[in-house]
C-alpha cells in the first residue's frame, strides 16, 4: 500500500481553543488549513475551563478603574517575575478584544445587572448598586491574585461556551478537521519544519501531512502525574513530546507546574476558582477558615501556588479531614444560596451531584490540591515561533510564550488561548505568504516508515517485561510525591533516577494486546516514552533550580533568588541521551522590577545587576539560546513605566 | 450512597460488553463478560479502565474529560443511552450491559464516530452566528440583558454527546433527521438576537422533512439528556415558531 501524503499550507496540531483560533486567522488570510485533533474538537480540554476568562473591561463596580495596566501588573506578580513581561503586556492589552470577539461569535457571557446586587466579599455579605448605564455589559467575577474583579464568565462553563463559538467559526470557514488523529513526529530537516507524520486513531495506519507552517496547540501534559490531575485523559503531552524529539527545539520552564487548590476528592475533578471568587471559603477539619489568618489581605483569593501551599501545610499539621483515600479539606459555598449555586455555579452543582452525590448549597465539598496546569511548554518567541526551527509554531498551554512564568493566574489561560491563537495565527499567515521552499517527500516518507516501525516493534516485542499501565502508574506516584507542591533536592534526585529507570523499562515493556487497528494499549504505549521524557524534564529542571519561585517551591531553598535564578530553563533532548540538557536564558526585558507579590510572604534575594544591565543582556542571551528574530523588534510592545499611574491609583483607593 | 461505603460486602459486578473491531478481519460482533469488584463512587469510567488494564487491553471506548462536560462517553447502559463518566455503578444492578450508541458509525467496541455526525449537522444548519456587521475590535461590546444571555446559555449547554440521537426513534430510522441536539442547536441561534437570519431562512432549516415536524413526539431525548436540557420545550418552541412564521407569510 502506498503511503498517503496530504499537503496543506498550515497544519494545526490540536483542535482546542488555541489551535482553532490560530486556524481561523490563517484561513481568513486565505491559506489552506488542516486541523488534526485527538478527539472531535468540541471535546478538546478547552471545554473543561470553568470559571472565567480574564480581561480588563472594568464593567462592574468592583472592576471600576481596571485597566490592561493593572492586568499586566497582576500577571507579572502572579508569575513571581518568571514571565516574559513583553508577552504579559501584549496579552493584557489584547485580552479585552478577545472577550468581545467571543461575544461577536455568540458566547452567552453573563451580563451586568443594573441596580442592587448582592455579593460575598471576604466573608461578608455586601450589597452594591451596579450603575444603570452598565446594565447589559459583560459581567466580571473575582478570581485569585487580581486587584479587580476581571474574570468574564458564562456560568461555570466558560470554556465550553468559548470552544463551541470558536469551533462554529471553524465550520463556517470550512476548515478541514481530521479528528481521531495524532501527530507522532515532526517532519523536518534540522532547520525547517515541513509538517508531521500522523497516526489515524480509527485504523492505526500512518500518513504524512506536508505543510509550509506547523502549529502545535496540543495543550498540557498533566497526565504525567497519572491520575493526580484535573486534566482530561488526552492531555499526555503529545505535542511537546514531538517537539522535544527533534533534539533541537527546547521546552521552557518545564518545572513550573501548577496545582489547583480545589479539586474534588478523590477523583481530582476540577471545582472552579469561581467558587472562592464568588465568596466561598476553605475550611479545615474544625471548620476553621485557615486562609484568613494565613493571608489576611487576599484570604482565599491569593494566587493558586500560595493557596495550595497553605492547604498542604494545614494537612501536614494534621488538620485535614481523614478519609479512606487520604486527607482532604472542605470548600464551603453553602452561604451563597441555592439560586447562586444552581445558576452562576451550575456546573459545580452538577459535578457535586454526579460524582459525590452532594448538594453544594447544603453540603460541604471535599477538596484537595491536584496537578492542573503546565506553565512550561514549547519555548516560542513573542510571535509564537519555536526556537531553532523555522516554520514551527506553538500556542496555548502547549507553548511557553511565556506570560505565566512560575504561576498562572486563574482565568489567564483561557484568555491566552484566544489572544495567542490570534497573534500566532497572523504570524503564521505572514510566514506562509513569504514561504519559498522545496517540498521533499522523501523526508516525509522516511518519517512514516520510522513511525510504522515503532508500532511494529511494540507489537512484535515478546517477553516478560512490565506492562505499560504499570509504568504509567509508577510515574504518577513519583511525580505526585517527589515533584509536587513542596519539593526537596533529595526527593527530586530520587525522582530523576526512578524516572530514568522507568524510561529504560519502557524499552522492554510488552503489550498484552496485539489487536490490529488503533489498539488502545499500543496507542498509549507509543506515547509513554515521550511522557517519561517530559516528566524527566520537569524533575531535572526542578532539581537544578535551587530557589523557590511561584509554583516551584523548594523547602531546601525557600527564597526566590533574583540574583541567580531570574531566568528561564530550556530543556533539549539530544538523540541517544537518557536525560535532557538544561541551559538558561534571561526571562526577558524587565519593566516591573522584581518585588513583593502582595501575598505568599516569601523572602527573596535581590538582583545583583541593575534592570538596565539585565535588559542589555536579554537580546544577546535569548538569541544565543536559539530565539528566532521577531517581526517587530524585541521590546516594541512594552510601554515602560506606564503602569505606574495605575499602580498609584490603586494605592490611593 | 454505595452499599460498600456503609460497610457491607462489596458487590461483584458482571459487565456484558459489545465487542467488534472493524479493523480485524477475524472479529465478529459479540458480547464479552467481565467481572469486577465494585468500589465506592465507581463510575463506568473507572470500571471500564479497570477492565481494559486488568483483563483486556484491546477494549475500545471513549472518555476525555471524565467530568461530564466533553460529551465523549455516550454509550447504551442497560438499554438506555447515558454518559459513562457520570454513571455510577451503585445506581445499577449487578449485571451491566454496555453497547455502543446506535445511529453513529462504529469505530470499535463502545467507541462511535459522533464527530462526523455533529460537524455535518453544524454545516447543514449553519450553526454559527450570522451577524449583520463585521467585528469591530475597537468598540465596546453590544449590550444584552442578563436574562436573555441566560436564555441563550440554557440552549448552549448541549455537549453533543449524541445520547438523544441514539435514543430517538426517528433518528434510528433516518440518520439525516436533525434530532433533538440539532434542533436545540438551531433554537439556540434563533433566540440569539446577534443572529440576523430571517423567519423564512429559519423555516428552510427547521421545517423540512428532516426537521422538527419529523419528530414523532416520543420525547425519549428529554428523558435521557445527561445535561437535563428542556428538549420538549425546545421542540414546542420551534413548532410554534415555524407555524407562526408560515401563517404570517401566508397572510401577507
Amino acid at each position: 500500500m502506498s503511503t498517503q501524503i496530504v499537503t496543506t499550507d498550515v497544519l494545526v496540531i490540536g483542535g482546542g481553543l488555541a489551535g482553532e483560533r490560530c486556524a481561523i486567522e490563517a484561513a481568513t488570510a486565505g491559506h489552506e488549513v488542516l486541523i488534526l485533533s485527538l478527539v472531535p474538537p468540541r471535546r478538546s480540554h478547552s471545554c473543561a475551563a470553568q470559571g472565567g476568562m480574564q480581561a480588563a473591561l472594568g464593567n462592574c463596580v468592583m472592576a471600576d478603574g481596571d485597566s490592561p495596566d493593572l492586568h499586566f501588573l497582576d500577571t507579572v506578580r502572579g508569575s513571581d517575575w518568571g514571565a516574559d513581561q513583553e508577552v504579559a503586556r501584549i496579552f493584557a492589552d489584547e485580552a479585552p478584544l478577545a472577550v468581545r470577539e467571543l461575544a461577536h461569535f455568540g458566547v452567552p457571557w453573563t451580563r451586568v445587572k443594573g441596580g442592587r446586587n448582592q455579593y460575598f466579599i471576604k466573608g461578608e455579605k455586601v450589597e452594591i448598586d451596579e450603575h444603570e448605564d452598565t446594565d447589559g455589559l459583560i459581567m466580571h467575577r473575582d478570581f485569585g491574585g487580581t486587584a479587580k474583579w476581571r474574570a468574564c464568565y458564562a456560568a461555570a462553563a466558560t470554556g465550553h461556551a468559548a470552544l463551541y463559538a470558536v469551533d462554529s467559526q471553524v465550520a463556517r470557514l470550512g476548515i478541514e478537521v481530521r479528528d481521531r488523529t495524532e501527530a507522532v513526529a515532526l517532519i523536518h530537516d534540522g532547520e525547517n519544519c515541513l509538517g508531521a507524520v500522523v497516526r489515524c486513531l480509527r485504523t492505526g495506519t500512518h500518513f504524512a501531512v506536508i505543510a509550509k507552517a506547523t502549529v502545535i496547540a496540543t495543550g498540557g501534559y498533566g497526565r504525567i502525574y497519572g491520575q493526580y490531575t484535573t486534566n482530561a485523559v488526552i492531555n499526555e503531552g503529545t505535542g511537546a513530546s514531538i517537539a522535544l524529539d527533534t533534539g533541537i527545539v527546547p521546552l521552557g520552564n518545564m518545572e513550573a507546574i501548577q496545582f489547583h487548590p480545589t479539586t474534588l476528592a478523590p477523583s481530582g475533578i476540577l471545582v472552579t476558582e469561581g467558587c472562592r471568587g464568588d465568596g466561598g471559603y476553605l475550611l479545615d477539619r474544625d471548620l476553621n477558615r485557615f486562609m484568613v489568618e494565613a493571608e489576611p489581605e487576599k484570604q482565599e483569593l491569593a494566587s493558586r501556588d500560595v493557596v495550595c501551599r497553605h492547604m498542604m501545610q494545614v494537612i501536614r499539621d494534621g488538620k485535614g479531614v481523614n478519609a479512606s483515600f487520604g486527607p482532604h479539606l472542605w470548600l464551603d459555598i453553602r452561604h451563597l444560596g441555592e439560586e447562586h449555586v444552581t445558576t452562576k455555579l451550575r456546573e459545580v452543582f452538577e459535578i457535586c451531584q454526579n460524582f459525590v452525590g452532594l448538594h453544594p448549597a447544603h453540603d460541604l465539598i471535599p477538596v484537595r490540591p491536584t496537578q492542573h496546569y503546565s506553565m512550561g511548554g514549547i519555548r516560542v518567541n513573542k510571535d509564537g515561533e519555536a526556537y531553532n526551527m523555522s516554520g514551527l509554531f506553538a500556542a496555548g498551554e502547549a507553548a511557553c510564550w511565556d506570560m505565566h512564568g512560575f504561576n498562572r493566574l486563574g482565568g489567564n489561560s483561557l484568555a491566552e488561548t484566544l489572544v495567542a491563537g490570534r497573534i500566532v495565527g497572523m504570524r503564521v499567515a505572514d510566514y506562509v505568504s513569504g514561504w519559498s521552499g522545496d517540498v521533499n517527500t522523501s523526508t516525509a516518507l522516511e518519517g512514516v516508515a520510522a513511525a510504522e516501525k515503532r508500532s511494529r516493534d511494540w507489537l512484535e516485542r515478546e517477553g516478560s517485561g512490565p506492562g505499560v499501565y504499570e509504568i504509567r502508574d509508577k510515574m504518577g506516584e513519583i511525580m505526585l510525591h517527589k515533584v509536587g507542591i513542596f519539593r526537596h533536592g533529595d526527593e527530586l534526585a530520587e525522582a530523576v533516577s526512578e524516572l530514568r529507570e522507568l524510561a529504560e523499562q519502557t524499552d522492554s515493556a510488552v503489550l498484552k494486546s496485539k489487536a490490529p487497528g488503533m489498539n488502545p494499549e499500543l496507542t498509549f504505549a507509543l506515547r509513554l516514552k515521550g511522557m517519561l521524557k517530559l516528566a524527566l524534564c520537569v524533575a531535572t529542571g526542578a532539581l537544578a533550580r535551587e530557589e523557590s519561585r511561584g509554583a516551584h517551591h523548594r523547602s531546601d531553598f525557600p527564597k526566590r533568588d533574583d540574583h541567580k535564578w531570574l531566568n528561564r530553563t530550556l530543556a533539549r533532548w539530544s538523540p541517544g541521551d537518557d536525560e535532557p540538557t538544561l541551559n538558561y536564558e534571561p526571562v526577558g526585558l524587565i519593566d516591573l522590577p522584581p518585588g513583593s507579590r502582595g501575598y505568599g510572604g516569601a523572602e527573596s534575594i535581590d538582583m545583583s545587576i541593575s534592570i538596565g544591565e539585565h535588559n542589555d543582556a536579554v537580546i544577546q542571551g535569548q538569541t544565543a539560546a536559539g530565539r528566532r528574530d521577531t517581526l517587530d523588534r524585541m521590546g516594541s510592545r512594552l510601554r515602560p513605566g506606564e503602569w505606574s499611574d495605575a499602580q498609584h491609583g490603586l494605592e490611593n483607593q | 450512597m454505595n452499599e460498600q461505603s456503609r460497610g457491607s460486602t462489596p458487590r461483584t459486578l458482571t459487565f456484558e460488553i459489545f465487542r467488534f473491531n472493524p479493523e480485524d478481519p477475524e472479529s465478529k460482533p459479540h458480547t464479552q463478560i467481565f467481572e469486577l469488584e465494585e468500589e465506592p463512587f465507581m463510575s463506568l469510567y473507572i470500571a471500564l479502565n479497570r477492565i481494559r488494564e486488568q483483563f483486556d487491553p484491546s477494549l475500545q471506548f471513549d472518555f476525555t474529560c471524565r467530568e461530564s462536560i466533553c460529551g465523549a462517553c455516550g454509550m447504551i447502559v442497560n438499554g438506555r443511552p447515558a454518559l459513562g463518566c457520570k454513571t455510577l455503578t451503585n445506581n445499577l444492578p449487578e449485571h451491566i450491559t454496555l453497547f455502543p450508541l446506535p445511529v453513529f458509525k462504529l469505530v470499535g467496541d463502545l467507541s462511535v464516530d459522533t464527530g462526523t455526525w455533529f460537524r455535518q449537522m453544524v454545516e447543514r444548519t449553519e450553526a454559527w452566528i450570522h451577524p449583520d456587521k463585521d467585528f469591530d475590535g475597537n468598540a465596546t461590546e453590544e449590550k444584552m440583558s442578563d436574562e436573555l444571555s441566560q436564555a441563550i446559555y440554557e440552549g448552549d449547554r448541549c455537549i453533543e454527546c449524541g445520547c438523544c440521537i441514539a435514543a430517538c426513534g426517528v433518528a434510528n430510522v433516518d440518520p439525516e433527521f436533525l434530532g433533538a441536539a440539532g434542533l436545540n442547536r438551531v433554537a439556540r441561534f434563533i433566540v440569539d438576537p446577534r443572529d440576523k437570519r430571517t423567519d423564512s431562512e429559519w423555516f428552510e432549516i427547521v421545517a423540512g422533512e428532516q426537521g422538527v415536524f419529523a419528530c414523532f413526539g416520543m420525547m425519549a431525548c428529554e428523558d435521557i439528556c445527561p445535561k437535563d436540557l428542556p428538549l420538549l420545550e425546545v421542540n414546542a418552541y420551534l413548532r410554534r415558531k415555524m407555524l407562526a412564521s408560515r401563517f404570517a407569510a401566508s397572510n401577507s
